[in-house]
């Protein structure tokens, strides 16, 4: 069975789409996103879409059900590099990929993980950016 | 109205909604589309063939370029002999499915395209018709 490449970098997942995805490798890629996180205890998904030529409603839900499975095994996903034309597209098809942050490209996705999964600069999930430095105010 | 049949693809799996993505990629570029445009045709066009996979397994897509009033188009019919859609309208309603997808697939695709045509017989089959103008 076909599979797409997941590549391992310290406590992060890095998946490169290279192909244009039919729906079955699409759905392959979640579980064997899903099986990764557990077994390596990622923190954190980094998916670069730069060579996606087309994102429809299928690969958009399958990006979406990637961040919300992952989130709930405790570790962020970005996804990096959409195309213009694609977002573009996104937008009037209704697709608004939910719960998933996007990035540029690869090394700003990488910084934008490391930022949230570092140990003292952690997001509260209202929004609310917590500055280790201010608990010493009174 | 000038028209020239480019390709009939027939479909029969998931595999072959990659098939009609490139065929269309290809005819969208020579026509000189640009890249918006292309990803757009491109996208509707993935959209209704899932359509066709998910609600009637087999069918056809017929890509053709459409001469009107010296403008081009890509006109993409998209047709079957599934179960048909008894309220179309109701079909078109962003988020409302029958297969536990997204629903984004009719109404999306028609905003994707300049002209949209759907005719459909319960028990008979669907026909879904777009054109792009460039």
């Amino acid at each position: 069975m076909e599979h797409i490449p997941i590549l391992k970098m310290g406590q992060f997942l890095l998946v490169t789409i290279q192909v244009d995805m039919h729906d079955r490798l699409a759905v392959t890629l979640q579980n064997d996103l899903t099986e990764r996180i557990l077994k390596e205890e990622a923190k954190g998904v980094l998916i670069d879409i730069s060579a996606l030529e087309v994102v429809d409603s299928f690969i958009g839900r399958t990006l979406a059900n990637i961040a919300a499975t992952s989130r709930l095994m405790d570790a962020a996903t970005v996804v990096t590099g959409m195309r213009p034309a694609v977002a573009i597209t996104m937008v009037e098809l209704g697709l608004q990929l939910q719960g998933v942050m996007t990035a540029m490209d690869v090394e700003r996705g990488m910084e934008m993980l490391q930022r949230i999964t570092g140990p003292d600069k952690e997001e509260p999930a209202d929004g609310y950016r917590y500055e280790a430095t201010d608990n010493n105010q009174q | 109205m000038a028209t020239v049949t480019k390709q009939l693809i027939t479909i029969s799996n998931d595999q072959d909604i990659l098939l009609v993505r490139t065929a269309v990629r290809q005819v969208a570029i020579e026509l000189g589309f640009n890249l918006v445009d292309q990803t757009k045709l491109v996208t509707a066009a993935s959209e209704l063939t899932r359509n066709i996979v998910l609600y009637a397994v087999e069918g056809t897509v017929k890509l053709e370029q459409v001469e009107n009033q010296g403008h081009t188009g890509l006109r993409i019919t998209f047709e079957d002999r599934g179960p048909g859609i008894a309220d179309i309208e109701l079909a078109l309603k962003d988020g409302y499915t029958t297969s536990g997808g997204l629903g984004l697939g009719l109404g999306g695709s028609k905003r994707l395209v300049n002209d949209f045509d759907i005719e459909s017989k319960v028990g008979k089959g669907t026909r879904v018709t777009i054109t792009r103008w460039k």
